[in-house]
């Protein structure tokens, strides 16, 4: 069963499938938001419905450029042999 | 002695049987060690056991209380699945390693004095670094050497922080140190950082981890860096500084992790990022981010534990670690993705795994001590935590380009060992209580509310959104990343350029002059000695004695005549001379 979900899920075949899944489970999320109680919410953006959404996406992008620039730019990513002289 | 039995006896002493078993008997001796540990902890009440005094110093092996028996649950269970994971392992010298690695950890966590502590703390050091060098290629050997000495030096700073300690307070106990900023508090606090691996002391953890054995690496992601987050939780409460080292290591770590194409690497870099969390809950100091920090360490183990196992069975089974040349074989090792996808859902903290429960609690400690910033600087850090280690790492790894490898899944051992951490990983997660009813205090924390549970998953799924849409710029690139390794890796050149250059040419100008100016005039000072002194001197006072000698003798002979008359009369002459004395001695004194 668990190879089968598995071949399943890495088919190229079925992408657009999985990616209406995808989305579908972002909308569900993005919308559930709105509906929930916020008694425990101490800073403002923990009272905004969707800031998690938001700050995930946010962070996301964030991390990714951040840590590719300061690889490129900022000399952290150097040749495999670069130990090996 | 019978109401409590200390852990690390079964592991060291038992460790000494290892090399004389093979085959089932060995595999089931393995086994059973870790568990009679597990049933040493849970017979285990809190007090103090088995002390004994050394040099007039007490020193106490079983102090327990409620937060060295949850880290005695979590090191004697992991011990048991890391075993298990490594049962086909025929190098016995790697089970007697993991064996005394384990003993050195649960060790420490019992110690109740810091001389204990350092012991046990060293032992581990030199236990683990085997199973880097049981590797047996050149990377690892040098990586292994790498490690001993950094760890070394932590473990120097260490017992050098314990002397002052001492010196100044003539306490040796395991406690909450004073916060007075003397010289022995930071000396052991950076002792403990670098096995805890707070940037910058980090970079040994992410140099060898990767270079170890397959199973070797998978005790050591659960062992060193969790036993100083023990020791940091028991002796530097509320440490200020530890929040900001936190929070930065828990990024830091995220941003390696972009950038790392080895797959033990990456997940090594996430070991520090999820480490950040636990010095940070630590630096807090609250109830609330104390039983964070513990119980995400607990937590933590075993998901790592089984994050490793699974990056591990596909460098076993594939022969390959970088990511550039991994991909496509979710075809042939769905359950090992599948296990590892579990351990990479309880890192991301999705609801019903271990690390929603666990981590929440460090970022709730931090948003309820008035600390915002920090509360979402670590949630950014979580949202790097799915991004790499539930979809990176598996999307290049199983999926992506195929990259035509035909690999198998691993021996059933592996897998139950697997198994079973998911078991833990999921267990954790959908019943928190028995967990918290471990935690070194009460635990008043609900993470199960419709808030946490709705904003965690928009974190982790729209994190997902924004990794499809940049999936271009995440493609692995065969580099390495050059981290605070470097100071020691090019700076131990720098080191032997000065040694080859200043220090041995400015030797070699020594030795010239001294050859010059020193060797020369000590010849011909020996030279004159030797000549007038020695010539002169002693040889003419030896020859002059024995030629005053010859002539006498000469002289002598000449009245040795061989006449018995001369002898007699010479005889008589001495005869009456004597007399005469000793009348004429008589007479005057009458």
């Amino acid at each position: 069963m668990i190879r089968r979900i598995v071949l399943y899920v890495g088919d190229p075949a079925n992408s657009k499938t999985l990616k209406k899944l995808g989305y579908l489970s972002l909308v569900l999320v993005f919308v559930a938001d709105f509906f929930v109680h916020r008694d425990h919410a101490i800073y403002i953006w923990d009272k905004i419905p969707g800031w998690g959404a938001f700050y995930g996406f946010v962070s996301c992008a964030l991390i990714i450029l951040v840590s590719k620039f300061l690889g490129h730019q900022g000399g952290i990513m150097q040749d495999e042999d670069y130990y090996n002289d | 002695m019978t109401d409590w039995f200390h852990p690390s006896l079964l592991f060291i002493f038992g460790a000494a049987g290892i090399p004389f078993l093979s085959g089932k008997v060995r595999q089931g001796y393995l086994m059973v060690i870790p568990l009679l540990a597990v049933a040493c902890v849970y017979s285990m009440t809190p007090g103090t056991y088995w002390t004994t005094t050394f040099l007039g110093t007490e020193l106490t092996f079983g102090a327990a209380d409620k937060l060295s028996i949850v880290f005695g649950w979590v090191f004697t269970i992991m011990s048991f699945i890391g075993i298990v994971y490594a049962l086909h392992v025929e190098d016995r010298g790697q089970h007697v390693a993991a064996f005394l690695y384990v003993g050195g950890s649960i060790g420490v966590t019992f110690a109740g004095d810091f001389f204990t502590l350092f012991i046990f703390w060293e032992l581990m050091a030199f236990a683990s670094v085997y199973l880097v060098f049981a590797r047996r290629v050149k990377a690892s050997i040098d990586a292994g050497y790498r490690y001993i000495l950094v760890h070394l030096f932590g473990g120097v700073c260490l017992l050098g922080g314990i002397v002052l300690h001492y010196m100044s307070t003539k306490s040796i106990g395991v406690g909450p140190l004073d916060q007075d900023g003397s010289l022995g508090f930071y000396l052991i606090l950076v002792g403990v950082l670098f096995n805890a691996a707070v940037p910058p002391f980090h970079a040994w953890l992410t140099d060898a981890y990767p270079e170890g054995t397959v199973t070797g690496s998978v005790f050591m992601s659960a062992f060193t860096t969790k036993t100083a987050v023990y020791v940091l939780v028991r002796v530097f409460p509320g440490t200020e500084l530890l929040v900001w080292m936190g929070t930065i290591m828990a990024l830091y770590g995220v941003v390696y992790a972009v950038l790392e194409n080895d797959s033990r690497r990456l997940l090594a870099y996430h070991i520090i990022s999820q480490v950040g969390y636990m010095v940070a809950g630590v630096g807090i100091g609250t109830d609330l981010s104390l039983n964070g920090s513990v119980s995400h360490a607990f937590a933590h183990i075993f998901y790592k534990g089984l994050l490793f196992m699974g990056a591990g069975a596909v460098i076993m089974m594939t022969g390959r670690s970088k990511l550039t040349e991994l991909g496509g074989v979710y075809r042939t090792m769905p359950l090992t993705l599948v296990l590892y996808m579990i351990g990479g859902f309880a890192i991301s903290a999705f609801p019903l795994f271990s690390g929603f429960v666990t981590k929440s609690m460090v970022v709730s400690g931090a948003a309820h001590d008035h600390r915002p910033l920090v509360a979402l600087l670590l949630t950014m850090a979580s949202a790097g935590t799915f991004l790499h280690t539930g979809l990176k790492l598996p999307y290049y790894m199983f999926f992506g380009k195929d990259s035509g490898l035909e690999a198998k899944e691993p021996p059933t051992n592996m897998l139950i060992a697997m198994g079973m951490a998911a078991f833990l990983c999921i267990g954790i997660g959908v019943l928190p209580g028995p967990l918290y009813a471990l935690l070194p205090f009460p635990v008043d924390y609900h993470p199960y509310t419709g808030d946490h549970v709705t904003s965690a998953l928009g974190i982790l799924l729209f994190t997902g959104l924004g990794f499809f849409m940049l999936l271009k710029k995440l493609d692995p690139e065969p580099t390495i990343s050059i981290d605070t390794d470097w100071v020691y890796r090019k700076g131990s050149r720098v080191f032997m350029w000065l040694a080859k250059v200043p220090v041995a040419g400015t030797d070699t100008v020594v030795g010239d002059i001294y050859k010059t100016i020193i060797c020369r005039f000590t010849l011909s000072f020996s030279q004159f000695l030797a000549r007038v002194f020695d010539l002169r001197g002693i040889d003419g006072m030896v020859n002059g004695v024995a030629a005053f000698f010859i002539e006498l003798a000469g002289n002598l002979r000449g009245t040795a005549s061989g006449l018995v008359r001369n002898y007699a009369a010479t005889m008589l002459v001495g005869g009456v001379v004597i007399l005469g004395y000793y009348l004429f001695a008589h007479l005057m004194s009458l």
